[in-house]
């Protein structure tokens, strides 16, 4: 597999420092694609996002059209996008909020076109100050140039958009909790069913919620038509995709590349992406989606990143995100630090997650801190099957959301792998790493 | 007698017309109080009670949810560096160590002067810059200690604080208020549009 020389969708102002303006935006195409959506039928405009198969771009996967036809039918409805940005390792939307904001914002008015809603919402993650204030900037252009507000660009339809920022809080990128944030509340995932906001969302209408990215391809895939994007990628992984790469690489940062003809191999050490692995070191193990994800290891270099190769080889490709890390990192400290994570934003509702995320916590901490036991590897897997019972991928549910079930990837993953670390730390008091 | 100054006071005004239902500028409302004292003193939720229809302890209840709301004092700089694992096998605990003494805090503390609280954070989202340290949520950049030392000196002799403004993450967030217009212009539009979806709704 090599790399392809495919367009970027989502990123193609990133050469200019000034993407952000609306004279940019403006220069460079910006709502051409929102003019042809206006002239489209809302139902037109649908089926082009159904034909480009565009899946989700926040973690799940989920095909964009199917889940704006589950809308359902009703004259008061909400589009909320999801800028909550906050699954470790991953910063793709931090990027787009920043540099393409009147991408965005074209492309929450085409899908609320297509959606037939009057009311929409961007929940941007708290802490993006920058972001929420070129969000703001660029919504306030939107109103000044008739792309938002009444009878957009004469078409008759209205539209209002208003920027929420986030407080702080992993859970609200789950998005029934959003939708209870958004509300003014703690940011508690509902109960399901119903499984989609689409049949009781904001404030009990029917809502729609899509990621900052997902939307963000609308444009151009109105523009060029959904046959074009589905024409780039290959099987269910249509179009482009953000990659965000981090940890022991010598290039880290977002990448947009055609999905599922990259390798993992490539996007980890060709020189024009991540350019390889600090100081010539080894590769360990790799985490492919997010830290929700079970991690892959060198025998899983050379997938492709798309949606179906990741998820027959046991793991996700979520949220888009790669952690690498090199031979000199420690395995038991990676999954303590992850598992840290959970614990702390675990949102309390459901007993598996609450109280077994930080009894896992406590366990890992003292396997690495010293006063390890050697029981402690065994009781670890116990404690992460009464999570995820089976510990199969993807996991067996038994709270209200997918973040306690999600505790056990990196514990599952780092035990099965390399358990003589976990052995070599009871032994040797602690971690004899630098 | 509002506790809250008069032009925040406004701006919550203005992010409550924003809205169909009031409750849905809680937090907001807190970021917005936040900047005038850096947290949620009591009388600031028991205004922002008021002005979104709830009882206090709702506020206090959802407020202490979330990690960016403060219900205890802050310093004038919110210091956070991420330990999540992109930082974490990118040296994040040196540089937590670091920023400890070179602030002369621990986490969770904040100096007697007044200037910094230290806080350890989940992942900023950053990741290609770790380790990753914000400061009133805005990204420094700071990725060695030296970096992290000058930081400290600038905000220590007040430079940068055009970058850095104090508290608020909503502080340069200049809302033109939607449909552009004042509070009450806003309010009126919104509430004709609403009113224009909801006729739609029961018809």
């Amino acid at each position: 597999m090599a790399l392809t020389d495919a367009a970027p969708i989502v990123t193609s102002r990133r050469e200019f420092d000034d993407s952000h303006t609306i004279d940019r935006f403006l220069a460079t195409g910006g709502f051409a694609g929102l003019r042809k959506a206006l002239s489209m039928t809302p139902e037109a405009v649908a089926a082009e996002v159904d034909a480009a198969s565009l899946l989700g771009r926040g973690g799940a996967g989920f095909p964009a059209g199917r889940k704006w036809s589950m809308l359902r039918r009703a004259d008061l409805a909400y589009l909320v996008i999801n800028g909550d940005e906050s699954e470790p390792a991953t910063f793709k939307d931090h990027l787009l909020l920043e540099s393409e904001p009147h991408q965005l914002i074209e492309g929450v008015v085409i899908a609320a076109w297509a959606l037939q809603v009057n009311q929409a919402f961007i929940f941007i993650r708290g802490e993006f100050a920058l972001g929420l204030e070129r969000v703001q900037a660029a919504l306030n252009d939107a109103y000044a140039q008739g792309a938002l507000g009444q009878n957009i660009f004469g078409s008759g339809f209205s539209l209002d958009i208003v920027v929420h920022p986030g407080a702080g809080a992993y859970i609200c990128g789950e998005e029934t909790a959003l939708i209870e944030s958004l509300e003014g509340k703690r940011g508690f995932p509902r109960i399901k069913p119903p499984f989609f906001p689409a049949a009781i969302g904001l404030y009990g209408e029917p809502t729609v919620v899509n990621n900052v990215e997902t939307v963000s391809n609308l444009p151009w895939i109105i523009e060029n038509g959904g046959a074009a994007f589905a024409a780039l990628g290959a099987g269910r992984s249509t179009g482009t995709r953000l990659f965000a790469l981090a940890g022991h690489v010598n290039k880290p940062g977002v990448y947009e590349l055609e999905m599922a003809k990259t390798t993992f191999r490539d996007l980890i050490y060709a020189p024009s992406l991540g350019g390889g692995i600090r100081r010539g070191n080894q590769l360990k193990a790799f985490i492919p989606g997010g830290v929700s994800a079970p991690w892959f290891f060198p025998e899983q270099v050379d997938l492709a990143l798309g949606q179906d190769e990741v998820a027959e080889a046991g793991s996700m490709l979520g949220s888009g995100s790669i952690v690498v890390m090199d031979d000199s990192t420690c395995m038991v400290r990676a999954a303590w630090r992850i598992t840290k994570f959970f614990s702390r934003e675990s949102c309390g509702q459901c007993t598996p997650c609450r109280e077994g995320s930080g009894w896992l916590e406590r366990v890992l901490y003292r396997l690495e801190h010293g006063g390890g036991r050697m029981e402690d590897v065994d009781l670890l897997l116990d404690l992460a099957d009464n999570i995820a019972p089976g510990l199969t991928w993807p996991p067996q549910q038994t709270t209200i959301c997918v973040l306690g079930p999600s505790i056990p990837s990196s514990i599952n993953s780092a035990i099965s792998h390399f358990r003589d670390e976990f052995v070599a730390h009871v032994h040797d008091g602690g971690c004899s790493h630098g | 007698m509002s506790h809250l100054n008069p032009d925040i006071l406004k701006r919550c005004e203005d992010t409550l017309a924003l809205y169909p239902k009031r409750r849905s500028a809680l937090i907001p409302l807190c970021h917005l109080a936040q900047e005038q004292e850096g947290y949620l003193s009591e009388a600031a939720m028991i205004e922002i009670a008021e002005l979104v229809g709830v009882t206090p302890a709702e506020v206090q209840g959802t407020a202490s949810f979330y990690d960016m709301l403060h219900l205890e004092p802050v310093g004038r700089y919110v210091v956070g560096v991420c330990t999540n694992i992109a930082c974490l096998i990118n040296g994040a605990d040196e540089m937590l160590e670091h920023a400890e003494s070179a602030l002369g805090t621990h986490v969770g503390g904040t100096t007697s002067d007044g200037l910094f609280t230290l806080e350890e954070t989940e992942c900023l989202a950053d990741c290609d810059r770790a380790p990753c340290v914000q400061v009133n949520h805005r990204f420094v950049r700071t990725t060695t200690p030296e970096l992290f030392d000058e930081l400290v000196d600038d905000l220590r002799a007040g430079r940068r604080g055009d970058e850095i403004p104090p508290h608020g993450t909503l502080v340069r967030v200049q809302r033109s208020g939607g449909l552009r217009a004042s509070a009450d212009e806003i309010a009126g539009q919104r509430s004709k549009l609403r009113s224009e979806i909801e006729g739609r709704a029961k018809r």
